[in-house]
């Protein structure tokens, strides 16, 4: 076995092996043991696969907890302070985590606050906010802490009363002794309460459904003052006392660095304070920052313009020649090709040979960036050893964990303040602008530092979306039924950021919409061939869904065109009858980090969805020429979504998206306007990466600078009517889904298939504009 | 220099090239105005000046000397302003909120110089303003509440 192959195989192993707890973290914690994984590997991945695995929140690093002591305060006065230990990125996570509370503690709303609560783990389990679960992972554990806190009120009162506990109870903010008419506050009981043991978990009694007052109700923003008034602190918004600002010039190309650089026409600015190089670091990229020259000054302007004063020569390694259209030839040739096999059923060969007809297309879909309206941005400072950071970030313990690495101090002397995010979308999953800030406060004796990102620098430097090409070939019978689907799909790997670049989707991208397909199909293949990465690749919004689900939903209204037949009863006969498959018989392990049995893909609900999206949009009713409506539905993030998309296209090849309805199943919900609004905000991005969105290499450097060159979708081309239609589930035995993500796949190729429908033209490359534009 | 800024006079030292934003945001800890483009591309830091919605991000401190300056922490003061906040907490438009001061901003001046917008004249106004998260049409239905209860006109369907 040469040195090259026992180096990768580990890295597959090791990511295959635990395809449960595949979060957005583990790669990072699992790529950290790669400097010892070869023993690891070679001799005990075998025992690891076999290791139980655990699931949903059990399964994620620091696990849940549930302690009231933790995440709730209760003041004299009554004002019950609950602990947000999720980052609050426009989900609303900050009002959805005391809703929850506040329903089982039977609080009055209106003495409910919020507060942000550090990095901590240890004290609050997990606390990445990715993946579309922080309701779904930490709904039950917070209503324990609820039920808890509300049960010591109860027994608090009781004892003071000297009446057994079995005759008080709890009610809006008061415990009521309802024999003898005595009534005490949750605030004059607050401190005796505190002193009692919190009962064990099995004590617990937990509302029914029925008696629930906010969940599934909602309630308004709890920051919603704060932001319309301008007082909601953002990363970027961090002051601290003798605060100084930063701005970097970084390697504009992937893995490349300062050669050398003069910094003599920068220092003479007044308010410079000083130039430092932050060298890059080889190997993956991991969280790392870029190599890069620092200005740190008295003001973010004159930092800017000290910046422009640098002179900076770069080495580009070997990323220079990263090219995107060259880049999208290669992209192609793999797909033409056969590739690994990732999922197989029956004879795909054979029944694409004996096929009546045969179809086949070819997608193809750009880079795209976050783009988060605050661009990266974070302080820090460093007091006797210890450092500080404010950071608007999705990732507070592996902020913390390399910050400590990266300054080379303990873990427990670093703290990491989250502030609100500007947007996050998965780029504030990567915590390397906040390595950035604690790198450069050491650098002027722990002063607190401010970096700031421009747009430029957040477009030039993003963790970007992949790029992909995905090849469809069906076989339909003589009937029009699909008898063969092959798929290949073809995009660098997010897994590339975190060890040697396999070339190859992992497992959990796969499982994003390609290999899990719950179509009835009896001959099904599913190829992965190889791409390499030249760019920092991250998640994305719904991450591989997207690519997926653009050619998936395009192919199957282009199988109903060629069959003659309605889009939308084809799609539900591919879907077949209702019936709940096992991911696993999918070859997907990796189901989100959820149980299969908890968890199956329930066709009953996609066809719901379908159904709905579809009756709700007037699905089949005659439009003027030139509109047509186009279908998509998609299964991700354990949650079903179809959108049906309505576009006017004018003389000139103006689109125009009169309307949009899409119909959404998560299971039970929470907070069901917040629901709303994600999925309002999903149809806007997922328009927005359809009709603009593309980020383009040339010598291996971004070619779009800020957002006349990466355009997104402002107000005037937003539909006027978005519906939102949510799928009633009252049945709270059924387990949450997830919503921040999956409202997003759907869109794009919705929006294509209204294309279609609307001109025949068919559009098989994102984004839409340029052919459009010279149809 | 001296700005006048939410009806207060201060004292502003910082070259007469910096744009507000950063005298607003470093210098003045008005931090509610936001950095979102660098370029009057995004309109995240959009201010009023004389009453009118401009980018601070491009606006340089020399210009704006002697001009009446509001940014987000000072336009709840005028019915027009506190009728638009009002009508964004009451339809909930923020996601993450980031943009919404500046969102907010351009809504006033809007409202101020059209006090009744039709949907033509909301596009129009507001097309300088991105947000990522999408909240475009409940900013919509947000400056049409905030319009009916300024009682400032009629609504144009």
């Amino acid at each position: 076995m040469s040195t090259n192959h026992s180096a990768a195989a580990p890295v597959q192993s090791v990511t295959e092996s635990t395809p449960a707890a595949v979060s957005r973290r583990d790669f990072l914690i699992q790529a950290s043991a790669i400097g010892a994984l070869v023993l690891l590997a070679t001799s005990s991945g075998a025992v690891k696969a076999e290791e139980a695995q655990k699931f949903g929140a059990d399964g994620m690093p620091h696990g849940w907890r549930d302690d009231p002591l933790a995440f709730i305060a209760i003041a004299e006065d009554g004002t019950v302070t609950v602990v947000c230990h999720r980052s609050e990125m426009g989900q609303g996570v900050r009002t959805g985590m005391p809703l929850i509370v506040a329903d089982e503690l039977d609080a009055d709303w209106s003495k409910v606050h919020v507060r942000q609560a550090p990095s901590d783990e240890e004290k609050y389990g997990n606390q990445d906010t990715d993946g579309s679960r922080s309701t779904r992972h930490f709904f039950d554990p917070m209503r324990r802490c609820a039920a808890a806190a509300r049960r010591m009120l109860e027994l608090a009162a009781a004892k003071s009363w000297g009446v057994p506990v079995s005759e008080v109870q709890a009610v809006n903010h008061e415990v009521v002794h309802a024999k003898s008419g005595r009534k005490a506050g949750y605030g004059s009981l607050a401190k005796a309460a505190a002193r009692l043991p919190v009962p064990p978990r099995d004590s617990l009694k937990l509302k029914s459904p029925t008696q629930f007052r906010y969940i599934g109700k909602g309630a308004h923003l709890l920051d919603g003052p704060d932001i319309v008034e301008g007082r909601a602190q953002y990363g970027i918004d961090t002051r601290l006392d003798g605060m100084l600002y930063a701005v970097i010039a970084r390697s504009p190309v992937f893995g490349g660095k300062v050669a050398r650089f003069d910094a003599t026409e920068a220092r003479a600015i007044p308010g410079v304070v000083k130039i430092v190089e932050i060298p890059g670091t080889p190997g993956p990229a991991l969280f790392q920052p870029l190599s890069g020259v620092a200005v740190i000054a008295t003001d973010t302007w004159i930092a800017i313009k000290a910046r422009k004063a640098l002179k900076i020569e770069w080495e580009d390694g070997p990323h220079g020649t990263y090219d995107s259209k060259s880049y999208r030839t290669q992209l192609q040739q793999a797909a033409r090709q056969p590739g690994e096999v990732s999922r197989a059923v029956g004879d795909v060969d054979a029944a694409l040979a004996s096929a009546a007809r045969k179809v086949e297309a070819e997608y193809y879909l750009p880079h795209i960036a976050h783009a988060t309206m605050e661009a990266p941005a974070a302080a820090a400072r460093i007091v006797n050893g210890r450092c500080e950071v404010w950071a608007p970030t999705q990732a507070p313990q592996v902020t913390r964990e390399d910050v400590a690495k990266r300054l080379g101090i303990p873990f427990e002397r670093v703290t990491v303040n989250v502030t609100l995010l500007g947007g996050g979308f998965g780029r504030k999953s990567k915590p390397d602008f906040a390595l950035e800030a604690a790198i450069l406060s050491q650098q002027v004796d722990g002063k607190p530092v401010k970096v700031t990102w421009t747009r430029e620098d957040d477009l030039h430097h993003d963790y970007f979306h992949t790029v992909s090409v995905e090849r469809l070939q069906a076989g339909l019978d003589a009937q029009g039924r699909v008898t063969a689907w092959l798929h290949r799909s073809v995009a660098p790997t997010i897994a590339s950021i975190f060890g040697p670049d396999s070339g190859h989707e992992a497992p959990f991208e796969q499982a994003m919409g390609m290999i899990n397909v719950p179509f009835d199909i009896p001959n099904m293949r599913m190829e992965n061939p190889r791409a390499m990465a030249h760019t920092r690749i991250g998640w994305f919004r719904s991450v591989s869904n997207v690519p997926h689900a653009f050619a998936v939903q395009s192919f199957v209204a282009e199988l109903a065109a060629a069959a003659g037949r309605d889009h939308r009863d084809f799609l539900l006969d591919l879907i077949g009858a209702a019936r709940r498959i096992d991911p696993t018989s999918m070859k997907d392990t990796w189901n989100h980090g959820e149980s299969p049995q908890r968890y199956p893909v329930d066709t009953g609900r996609l066809r719901r969805v379908v159904e709905i999206a579809t009756r709700e949009a007037n699905w089949g009713s005659k439009l003027p020429q030139g509109q047509g409506r186009g279908l998509a539905a998609h299964y991700s993030f354990l949650s079903y979504t179809a959108a049906v998309v309505q576009v006017s296209i004018g003389n000139n090849a103006e689109l125009r998206i009169p309307r949009v309805d899409i119909a959404f199943d998560c299971g039970p919900q929470v907070n069901p306007d917040r629901i709303r609004s994600q999925l309002e905000g999903a149809v806007i991005m997922g328009l927005s990466l359809a009709t603009l969105g593309e980020i383009t290499f040339a010598k291996g450097r971004v070619e779009q600078d800020n957002f006349h060159t990466y355009q997104v979708t402002r107000i005037d081309a937003a539909p006027p009517e978005i519906r939102v239609h949510l799928v009633p589930q009252t049945d709270w035995s059924m387990p949450l889904g997830g919503v921040g993500e999956p409202g997003l796949p759907p869109i794009a190729p919705a929006l294509c298939n209204a294309i279609f429908a609307a001109t025949g033209i068919r559009i098989r490359q994102l984004p839409t504009r340029y052919q459009l534009a010279t149809t | 220099m001296q700005l006048q800024i939410n009806d207060k006079v201060v004292e502003v030292s910082a070259t007469q090239d910096t744009p507000l934003l950063w005298v607003l945001r470093d210098h003045l800890g008005l931090t509610g105005t936001k950095f979102g483009c660098g370029m009057a591309l995004c309109g995240a830091c959009t201010v009023h000046v004389d009453g009118k919605a401009v980018r601070a991000c491009v606006i340089p401190i020399s210009v704006v000397a002697g001009k009446r300056i509001t940014t987000i922490e000072g336009v709840g003061a005028s019915k027009t302003g506190k009728a638009v906040q009002d009508a964004w907490l009451a339809l909930d438009v923020p996601q993450c909120g980031y943009c919404q001061t500046g969102q907010i901003m351009s809504a006033a001046a809007l409202l101020q110089s059209v006090p009744a917008p039709s949907d033509a004249d909301i596009d129009s106004a507001m097309s300088g303003n991105i947000c990522r998260c999408g909240t475009y049409t409940r900013i919509r239905a947000a400056i049409k509440q905030a319009a009916r209860a300024a009682g400032t006109a009629e609504v144009k369907p």
